[in-house]
């Protein structure tokens, strides 16, 4: 079943890879962003697991792009890897700091605070003089070990770059859910008493979810700005923040592919909406949740995977 | 040999209120001890000490010879110390053996948070940990079912089942028969007491029906006000004129009649 | 010592604009435990009808006196409106879900008013800067006072007192504290506790709506001045505490007075000091000055 699953996703993986060159730029682009967005989720899954929604996503996220195009100004380093790996560490910092703090709280409390601590970084980004203030700054073209792609290679070198990076990730939290730790996330949203009777911190499992949540967020974050090339302080506001959360609840918690197609939906009606009908995307975007949280409260997961299995009930 | 649980001096003061005071009691391994007391009289206030969920005001708690006076409730717990809850604490929108796995998952595997990350929720020792429970608390019946459907009495069984996963050494029972009916009271309890003889746990359970104490207690603590006014055989303290006068009554066989909460 | 007052006065005048926005917000979040997204855009709605009716009214020359009171009513009259729609339709649909989840059908509500609006009146600024003129200026000592700024005071004042007033010595208040304190025992003692839902949350977003028509003639009535108020409400009343007119209060004040003092001492702070303050007050109070939180019961 598990193995099934694995196959499926490293059949389109191969397929999304394959059309990469005959698709329109635009739409590889788009592609590009949605897999960033989607990265972004697939930590915001794992939170809301465990019953916890951040609004300040966002932080992780500006954090992961300001990295990348800081270290691309300073250091003349543009490897791509080099900074994938450099926002993510960024970004875990952050997470792990933040984390003693953001751990204590749940529901409201923890929304709100994770909203304050990304609007702190919003109010310093677009005071600080040096780093472009509200404009923000460009991001330098980035290299893939040594390949230097430009034009339409570039874009598609930066899909599969992207690509990869959900694939592994993809990877990496399917994995987790399955680990005790990952397993826990219902009990803690369920009853944390009884999981901390059973000698677990809860805390500390939060805390570990922040940091994941947080560190997928900026590795989307180093994506995002080296494919807009561009950073400003937008990335840290809290509609960015609403954003992921909308394609959260969207997808739903069940699914790690949930989180990809939820955000290339996402980007494609946003594209549509702002195309064809200027003035209604956020109008779609409310309805939408709206109609989701009413009518399909399990999100788009819970429409192909019929039975929320979360501590896994195999052994039959 | 040293009392797997000895308590000396203890006291519980919440504001003026005095819950707690002067408790001195050694309990040997594998004694099964039952608590009783009026409502109010102390019994989960002790219950909560020593698991760790309250802080004393003073006193001390040893467990095996060592001091856990004021520990967090995780860390005694991972020292074998557990405990079930007057209330089930159980996980609701998880099935009975999605409950049971992550018990067991957890149980025995004193890892840090990180290493739980990295380790899969059903290896083989979880599997046969859960499956054991499950037919040793004879939840076979409800092993797909939601917990948050289940019969009260149900709910405690689970509740009891994931406390002992970890296979402490010592469990405490808040009030495991509160909220079923007379009738199903004493068979819930054969299952339990049943269950645990297998496990080789010192048990500490607090319960109002006198019958249910005569009946599986070697030994019986009587709270009042605050501390114990009674300690010994069953016979003895619910034999005992204080006793009789201060918790149970005159006549005994009233107990089924008992008040509880 | 001038800077010390112009800290002072800034602090006043602008707790009392976090006051008048947060109160609504405040209210409904003690009543019902709804955390309102869409508290914004009340206060866009409010600033965007109060702007329109100043344009129409003031342009012919009628007294200057009902200008005020227009701009007040049409900002009323659209929170009422848009408060019971919201509440009849859609939150009626949620009550007793989690909270989280309610949040989020608030933000989606959020989402879609910010687009109304903007099918209503268009990507263009409104100005209502009459009021402003009117009300004029003068001096207190050195200061320049804008006599709108202390007729903003005022309005803070008189709805502070009156919310004292009216939860403390009315019926509807008393039972309202009733319901604070325990929705599901005041429902046993036969308070129709539905019925009180839509009349606080009506109240809240008239509120709302007032707290933008009274700030209309400050600020370029613009797209996305909801956005920022939502923020700005939240952490007045994180501060403070959830659902306390206390808490508003004080919060307001707090978060009023740090920013008037990095407005003038920090400039480069200005922006973060509000939510720097909040997570910093939440560090040492999760929840808030004013409420005490729950212990767990096992």
């Amino acid at each position: 079943m598990a193995g099934g699953k694995y196959l499926l996703g490293g059949l389109l993986f191969i397929v999304a890879a394959a059309v990469g060159p005959f698709l329109p730029a635009w739409l590889i682009s788009l592609l590009t962003i949605s897999l960033a967005s989607a990265l972004v989720v697939l930590g915001l899954i794992l939170l809301w697991r465990a019953g916890l929604v951040s609004f300040g996503q966002a932080l992780y996220y500006a954090i992961g792009a300001y990295a990348v195009a800081l270290m691309m100004r300073w250091t003349g380093i543009h490897d791509a890897f080099v900074a994938v790996i450099v926002a993510a560490l960024a970004a875990a910092l952050t997470a792990y700091l933040v984390g003693f703090l953001l751990a204590r709280y749940r529901e409201i409390f923890f929304a709100m605070l994770s909203l304050a601590l990304s609007m702190i970084l919003y109010g310093v980004l677009v005071k600080t003089e040096a780093l472009g203030s509200t404009d923000g700054f460009n991001v330098s073209t980035p290299t893939f070990l040594g390949y230097a792609p430009h034009g339409f290679a570039l874009t598609i070198a930066l899909y599969w770059f992207a690509l990869a990076l959900g694939a592994v990730a993809a990877m990496c939290v399917s994995a987790y859910m399955q680990s005790v730790a990952g397993a826990l996330a219902v009990p803690v949203r369920d009853n944390e008493i009884r999981v901390e009777y059973l000698g677990v911190s809860v805390t500390k499992l939060i805390h570990l979810k922040l940091v994941i949540a947080g560190t997928l967020a900026g590795v989307g974050g180093a994506v995002a700005a080296m494919s807009i090339s561009h950073v400003d302080p937008a990335m840290s506001y809290w509609t960015t923040s609403g954003g992921f959360v909308f394609i959260t609840i969207l997808a739903g918690a069940g699914s790690v592919a949930a989180a990809f197609i939820g955000s290339i939906l996402f980007e494609l009606v946003r594209t549509a909406s702002v195309a064809l009908m200027p003035g209604t995307w956020q109008l779609i975007l409310g309805t939408v949740l709206l109609l989701t949280i009413l009518f399909v409260p399990g999100g788009l997961a819970s429409l192909f995977v019929r039975r929320r299995k979360v501590a896994g009930e195999g052994a039959q | 040999m040293t009392p797997v649980i000895s308590v000396r001096d203890l006291q519980k003061t919440f504001g003026s209120v005095v819950a707690a005071r002067d408790i001195n009691v050694d309990i040997p391994a594998l004694q099964t001890v039952g608590i009783i007391g009026a409502n109010g009289a102390g019994k989960t206030t002790f219950v909560n000490m020593i698991t760790g969920h309250i802080r004393p005001s003073s006193g001390s708690i040893f467990f095996a010879g060592k001091d856990v006076t004021g520990l967090p409730s995780r860390t005694i717990c991972r020292m074998g110390i557990s405990r079930s809850f007057q209330v089930a604490q159980i996980f609701p929108s998880l099935t009975v053996y999605e409950n049971m796995c992550a018990a067991a998952a957890i149980a025995r595997t004193n890892a840090s948070v990180v290493r739980y990350a990295l380790m899969p929720l059903l290896n083989e020792a979880a599997i046969a940990e859960t499956e054991e429970a499950i037919k040793l608390f004879q939840l076979s019946k409800y092993r797909n079912a939601q917990a948050a459907t289940l019969p009260q009495g149900v709910r405690k069984l689970l509740d009891i089942a994931m406390a002992v996963a970890g296979r402490p050494q010592v469990l405490l029972l808040d009030e495991p028969t509160s909220g079923i009916s007379v009738e199903e009271k004493y068979d819930l309890m054969e299952i339990v007491m049943g269950a645990l003889k297998s496990r080789k746990v010192t048990v500490l359970f607090v319960e109002h029906d006198m019958e249910l104490v005569e009946r599986f207690a070697e030994r019986v603590l009587a709270f009042y006000d605050g501390t114990v006014i009674s300690d010994g055989s069953p016979a003895e303290v619910l034999g005992d004129p204080r006793v009789q006068e201060l918790i149970t009554g005159h006549a005994i066989a009233r107990s089924g009649s008992v008040a509880h909460a | 010592m001038l800077l010390g007052l112009a800290i002072l006065t800034d602090g006043l005048v602008y707790a009392a604009y976090l006051f008048i926005v947060a109160v609504g917000l405040s209210l409904i979040f003690g009543v019902m435990k709804i955390l309102n997204v869409a508290h914004g855009a009340f206060y866009a709605f409010g600033a965007y009808c109060a702007a329109t009716a100043a344009g129409m009214y003031f342009d012919r020359g009628l007294p200057d006196a009902g200008g005020f009171l227009i701009m007040a009513l049409a900002a009323l009259a659209v929170g009422l409106v848009l408060g019971l729609i919201l509440e009849r339709t859609i939150l009626r649909l949620v009550y007793g879900k989690d909270e989280v989840i309610i949040v989020l059908v608030t933000y989606a509500a959020f989402l879609i008013l910010e687009d109304v609006i903007l099918l209503i009146w268009g990507p263009s600024s409104l100005f209502a800067y009459q009021p402003l003129v009117i009300a004029g200026n003068f001096m207190i000592g050195p200061l320049v006072l804008s006599g709108y700024d202390l007729g903003l005071v005022l309005l803070a004042v008189v709805l502070a007192v009156g919310g004292f007033y009216g939860l403390r010595y009315t019926r509807y208040g008393r039972l309202l504290t009733a319901v604070i304190f325990d929705r599901e025992t005041a429902a046993a003692f036969g308070v129709n506790v539905t019925r009180f839902f839509t009349v606080t949350f009506l109240i809240g977003a008239m509120l709302g709506a007032l707290g933008g028509a009274a700030m209309a003639p400050k600020i370029s009535v613009t797209l996305g001045i909801g956005v920022e108020v939502i923020v700005l409400a939240f952490a007045v009343v994180a501060v403070g505490g959830m659902g306390s007119m206390e808490g508003a209060l004080v919060g307001a004040l707090i978060v009023g007075l740090c920013r008037a003092a990095a407005v003038h001492l920090l400039p480069q702070v200005e922006l973060f000091v509000i939510y720097a303050v909040m997570a910093l007050v939440l560090v040492f109070r999760p929840h808030g000055l004013f409420t005490r939180a729950q212990p767990r019961k096992i």
